[in-house]
C-alpha cells in the first residue's frame, strides 16, 4: 500500500470504529426509540444530524465538481439545496412536530382520513428514498474504488455492513448520534483542504472571501482570471450562464420543494420534544449546511483554476500522479487527438459514448497514455474528466499533504453512509409502521413492530447494495430525479394539508397520483426509454427533466384543488385536528403517542 | 383559548411568513435567477465578485440562514402575545 492508502485505511477504519461504537451504546430498545430517538433529542445535536443526514455523497462528493464545470449555472443547486430549508423551517416542520406522530406517511393518512392516501404517500416515500439511496451507494463505489483498488462491489459491500449494523441495530437513535459523529469528521474534511487551497491561490485562509479574491501568482482577480481563462480555450465564461433562466429557475424550485418534501429529512423534525425546537433545529440545520454551501463554489472555483492551470498543454509523460491513478479508475481518460503528447482541454466530449472504454487487454499509446476503444470525436478537447471526482482528487490537485487526501475520502464516506441511514430508516418505518402496524395488523406488538422494522431495515440494504453495484447514472442525476418526485408528490399535499382546511381526501390523492406520475414518466421517457430525444425542441415547454419537478408540483397543486371543489368538505374533526397543529400550545410528546 | 385569539394568531403568523417568504425569493430566485445579469454589471468593491453572481452563490445562502433565525426570534414573542406557547 502507498502512504496514502495507509493513511486512509487508518482515518477511515478510526470513523467506522467510533459510528459502531456510538451505535452499540445508542441501541434502540422500543419502537419509539427505533423511529424518532423517543423524541428527546436536543436541538443542536438534531440540527448536526439533520445537516448530516441531509448532506450526501451528492454534496460533498459531486456539487463542487458540477459547479467547476458548470458555472453559474450551478447556482440552482447551491440554491435549491439551501432556500428548501427556508420552506422547511417556515412551512412544514413547526406544525408537523405539532401533529406528533411518527413518518410523513403518517400525517397524510391522518390528515386526509384515508388509508389511500396513506398508502400513496408510503409508496412515494419508498420509491424516493430508493431512488436517492442509489445515488449514495455510487458515492461509496467510487471513493473506495480509488483509495483502495477495490472494486466497486466490494466497496458498496464494505459500506453496506458498516449501514446495517448501525441502522438496524439502533434505529433513530443509533443514527442520529452516528450522525453528529458523521456531520463533525464531513465538514471538518471538507473544510481543511477548502483552507489550505484558498490560502495557497489567494493567500487568504477564508475560502468565501478567498473565492473573489486577488490570485498571489499574478495579482489579478480568481474570477476574472478564470472567465479569461476559459473564454480563452473556448468555454463560456465561468460567471456567466448557459441554461435558459426558466430551466433554472424551474431546476431550483424543484430542489428547493424536492428538499422541503423529503421524508428523511422531514423525519428529523419529529425527534425533538417541542414545535420550539423543531423551528430551532431546522435554523442549526440550515446554519451547519451552510458552511459547506458556501464553500463548495469557493472549492470549485478553485478546482476548475488549478486543473486547467496543471493540465492543459502540459505533456502527459509530465502529467502529475493523480491524471494517472483516477485514468486507472476510468474517470479520466486522455485522446491525444493531434499526437503532439500534450494534453489539451477544450469544450465537448473527447470521445464518443457516456465513458471511456479501456482496451482489453489494456494496451498503452506512445507516450504512456491508456488506450481507449471509444471513437474519437473531431472537435478539439482529447481530456475526459468524470466531474464527480473534483473534490476528491482536489487536494491531490493542489499538492497538499496525504493526511489530508485522506480525510476528504472519509467525509465522503462520512455523507455518503449517514444519507443512506436515514434513508433506510424511513423505508423500515414505512414497512414497519405505516403499513403493517397501521394498515395490514394493527394488532402487531411492540416488540413484534420493532423486529419488522429491524428486518424491513435489512432487505432494505440489500436492496440498496444491490443498486449500488449496478447504479443507474451519475450521483447528482439520481439525486436530482428523488427531489423532483418528493417535490411533485408530498410538497403540495403536506402544504395544503397544514395551510388550507378545505383540502379533502380526494384532492390529495387525485393531486400525489397526477404529480408522481407526470413527472416520473417524464424523466423515465427522456433519461431512460428514448435518451436520444432529450433535447431542447422536445421538451415541454422547453423544461429539461431536472426542472419537470417543479410543474408536476404546480399539476399538483391544481388537480388537488379543482378535484377538492368538487367533492365533500372534509368531516369535522380532521378541520378540528388542523386547526390544532397550528397552535404550538399542547403538543403532545412525541413518544409513544400513537 | 376563545377562537378570536386563534385567528388572530394565524392571521399574524401568515403576514410573518409572507413578509419573510418574499424576502426568501427575491434574493434568490430575483437577486440569482430572474435579474442575475442586470447585477452583474455591479462589481462589489474590493472583491472579484459580479454582484448577480455573488447572490447566487453566496448572498441568497447567507441571507435563508438569517430567515430562519428571525422567524424563530418572532414567533416566539408571537406565541407569547398570544399564550399559545408551550408548558
Amino acid at each position: 500500500m502507498t502512504e496514502i492508502q495507509t493513511l486512509t485505511f487508518g482515518i477511515v477504519a478510526l470513523t467506522f470504529g467510533l459510528y459502531i461504537g456510538i451505535a452499540i451504546w445508542a441501541r434502540a430498545k422500543t419502537t419509539s426509540d427505533f423511529y424518532i430517538a423517543d423524541g428527546h433529542v436536543h436541538p443542536i445535536a438534531n440540527g448536526m444530524a439533520t445537516a448530516a443526514d441531509w448532506m450526501s455523497a451528492a454534496s460533498f462528493i459531486s456539487m463542487a465538481g458540477i459547479i467547476a464545470f458548470a458555472g453559474r449555472d450551478g447556482s440552482a443547486f447551491l440554491m435549491g439545496w439551501t432556500g428548501g430549508y427556508v420552506l422547511l423551517a417556515l412551512l412544514l416542520a413547526p406544525y408537523l412536530r405539532k401533529f406528533g406522530k411518527f413518518t410523513v406517511p403518517d400525517f397524510i393518512g391522518e390528515r386526509y382520513y384515508s388509508n389511500g392516501a396513506r398508502l400513496i404517500a408510503l409508496f412515494c416515500a419508498i420509491f424516493v428514498s430508493f431512488t436517492y439511496i442509489s445515488g449514495q451507494m455510487r458515492g461509496v463505489g467510487v471513493v473506495f474504488g480509488r483509495v483502495f483498488d477495490m472494486t466497486v462491489t466490494q466497496g458498496v459491500l464494505v459500506g453496506m455492513a458498516v449501514v446495517f449494523f448501525y441502522a438496524v441495530l439502533g434505529g433513530m437513535k443509533g443514527i442520529t448520534y452516528t450522525q453528529v459523529a458523521q456531520y463533525c469528521v464531513l465538514i471538518f474534511a471538507y473544510m481543511v483542504p477548502a483552507i489550505f487551497i484558498s490560502f495557497q491561490l489567494t493567500g487568504n485562509p477564508v475560502p468565501q472571501a478567498g473565492f473573489g479574491g486577488q490570485l498571489l501568482d499574478d495579482g489579478g482577480m480568481l474570477l476574472s482570471k478564470l472567465d479569461g481563462v476559459l473564454t480563452d480555450l473556448g468555454f463560456t465564461a465561468y460567471t456567466l450562464g448557459s441554461m435558459s433562466t426558466l430551466n433554472l429557475f424551474c431546476l431550483t424550485a424543484a430542489l428547493m420543494a424536492g428538499t422541503a418534501g423529503l421524508p428523511h429529512v422531514i423525519i428529523r423534525f419529529f425527534t425533538v420534544p417541542k414545535v420550539k425546537d423543531a423551528r430551532i433545529s431546522a435554523g442549526w440545520a440550515l446554519l451547519f449546511i451552510a458552511i459547506l454551501y458556501t464553500t463548495a463554489p469557493a472549492v470549485a472555483a478553485f478546482a476548475r483554476y488549478n486543473m486547467i492551470q496543471t493540465v492543459n498543454d502540459t505533456p502527459y509523460t509530465e502529467a502529475p500522479d493523480w491524471v494517472k491513478n483516477w485514468e486507472k479508475t476510468k474517470l479520466i481518460a486522455w485522446v491525444d487527438k493531434n499526437e503532439d503528447g500534450k494534453m489539451t482541454l477544450a469544450p465537448g466530449a473527447a470521445f464518443k459514448g457516456k465513458k471511456p472504454i479501456h482496451t482489453d487487454p489494456v494496451e498503452f499509446g506512445s507516450a504512456g497514455q491508456v488506450l481507449l476503444t471509444n471513437e474519437a470525436t473531431d472537435n478539439r478537447n482529447e481530456m475526459h474528466v468524470d466531474r464527480d471526482i473534483m473534490v476528491l482528487a482536489n487536494p491531490e490537485i493542489a499538492k497538499l499533504p496525504p493526511w489530508v487526501i485522506a480525510l476528504v475520502s472519509a467525509g465522503g464516506l462520512a455523507a455518503a453512509l449517514s444519507t443512506a441511514a436515514g434513508l433506510l430508516l424511513v423505508i423500515s418505518t414505512s414497512v414497519s409502521h405505516d403499513l403493517l402496524k397501521k394498515i395490514v395488523m394493527p394488532d402487531i406488538s411492540e416488540k413484534q413492530e420493532l423486529f419488522a422494522a429491524r428486518a424491513a431495515a435489512a432487505v432494505a440494504v440489500g436492496i440498496a447494495a444491490y443498486l449500488g453495484i449496478n447504479p443507474p447514472g451519475f450521483v447528482a442525476e439520481v439525486v436530482a430525479f428523488a427531489f423532483g418526485l418528493a417535490a411533485a408528490s408530498f410538497f403540495p399535499a403536506i402544504i395544503m394539508g397544514i395551510f388550507w382546511k378545505r383540502m379533502n381526501r380526494e384532492g390529495a390523492m387525485a393531486g400525489m397520483v397526477v404529480g408522481l406520475v407526470f413527472t416520473a414518466s417524464y424523466i423515465i421517457y427522456f433519461r431512460f426509454v428514448s435518451p436520444e430525444l432529450d433535447v431542447a425542441e422536445n421538451w415541454l415547454f422547453g423544461i429539461n427533466t431536472k426542472g419537470i419537478g417543479t410543474l408536476g408540483m404546480l399539476l399538483n397543486f391544481v388537480v388537488a384543488i379543482v378535484v377538492s371543489r368538487f367533492t365533500p368538505p372534509p368531516p369535522q374533526e380532521v378541520q378540528d385536528l388542523v386547526e390544532n397543529i397550528r397552535i404550538p400550545a399542547g403538543a403532545p410528546e412525541s413518544s409513544g403517542s400513537h | 383559548m376563545s377562537d378570536n385569539t386563534h385567528a388572530a394568531y394565524w392571521a399574524a403568523n401568515l403576514k410573518i411568513l409572507g413578509v419573510l417568504l418574499s424576502i426568501w425569493f427575491i434574493v434568490s430566485y430575483g437577486c440569482g435567477i430572474l435579474f442575475v445579469d442586470q447585477l452583474d454589471t455591479i462589481t462589489i468593491p474590493g472583491t472579484g465578485f459580479k454582484l448577480g453572481f455573488w447572490f447566487a452563490q453566496q448572498g441568497s445562502i447567507y441571507v435563508f440562514v438569517i430567515l430562519i433565525w428571525v422567524y424563530v426570534a418572532l414567533m416566539a414573542k408571537l406565541d407569547k402575545k398570544h399564550g399559545v406557547e408551550e408548558a
